[in-house]
């Protein structure tokens, strides 16, 4: 197996156990659009754990820079207007559809949710969907 | 209970998630894209994200939803929602619209543009802007509708005289 798929599968079992954290610790669903748009409907005593998961998200790229570590590489996105379409897209989406690929596609799938199923087989198809109409119909 | 366990915890996590991200590299666009092109230059490795976050987090959840409650809160908090509506499915659509767009979904652009990579602040902007609106849009379909926008058909019968009536 290539070593990279090795560090895919780490990577990902550190997201298990990280989302296992949040369920263990704080009984939430380790969803992050869900966690960032529910800021937006505030709750009394509802909102600082969910700060407080997004600043360790975005903390975690600042190390992983700061550290020499990694350099991100982001030469694949679109241009600007289109790459805007997408995040409003993906703002959107998300939450009418309760979830991202956290929320449905690891936490909602572990669950065994058919709303979950059902999102992320959708997401996934037309997100494939639309990569193919890009590379290959252009 | 203490009031600034859960709050560790939940940064914990957060971090966790992110070095997972890293790691597992979610956060290079390119190579998600290339994982969506099944008809081109299918890169596999992100199936082995999802396997192994599955794998981890399945048992976990399942032993943890039988204590009777989380380590640092009162309760469990967790999804009651059942039913597949329409809003499911075409949210899941337009999502997976943006996805294949940009290789980016929430996860990743947070931790990118906490980085301070300049398209992925571009990019957190615009998903909040998508959530914001998200937001104005529920608002305005739960706002009760002025009699006078609503559909004679909706109340007529309220005060339909029927012909014996008359």
């Amino acid at each position: 197996m290539k070593h990279e798929w090795w560090m895919a599968l780490v990577g990902g079992g550190i997201l298990g156990a990280a989302s296992g954290l949040l369920l263990w610790a704080n009984g939430r669903i380790a969803g992050v659009s869900g966690i960032v748009g529910s800021t937006l409907r505030p709750r009394t005593g509802d909102v600082a754990w969910r700060l407080a998961f997004l600043i360790g998200l975005a903390l975690a790229g600042w190390g992983a820079a700061a550290l020499g570590k990694v350099h991100f590489d982001v030469t694949a996105l679109p241009g600007t207007s289109a790459l805007a379409f997408a995040g409003v897209a993906v703002g959107l989406g998300t939450r009418y559809a309760n979830g991202c690929t956290s929320g449905h596609g690891i936490c909602g799938l572990s669950r065994g949710s058919l709303r979950s199923l059902v999102a992320t087989g959708t997401f996934m198809a037309v997100a494939a969907g639309t990569v193919f109409a890009v590379r290959h119909l252009g | 209970m203490n009031k600034i366990l859960p709050l560790a915890t939940a940064l914990a996590s957060g971090l966790l998630f992110g070095a997972g991200l890293v790691l597992a590299d979610m956060t290079n666009p390119g190579r998600v894209l290339n994982f969506l092109d099944v008809a081109g230059s299918f890169d596999p490795t992100l199936a082995f994200v999802m396997g192994g976050a599955i794998a981890v987090y399945a048992p976990l959840y399942w032993l943890g939803v039988r204590r009777k409650r989380p380590l640092t809160v009162n309760s469990f908090d967790l999804p009651t929602l059942r039913r597949i509506q329409p809003r499911l499915v075409l949210g899941a659509a337009l999502f997976g619209l943006g996805w294949g767009l940009s290789g980016v979904c929430p996860g990743p652009a947070l931790v990118v543009a906490g980085a301070g990579v300049a398209p992925l602040l571009l990019f957190g902007a615009a998903m909040m802007a998508g959530m914001v609106a998200y937001e104005v849009l529920e608002w305005l379909a739960a706002r009760p509708r002025p009699v006078s926008e609503v559909p004679q058909a909706d109340i007529a019968p309220a005060f339909a005289v029927t012909p014996a009536e008359r």
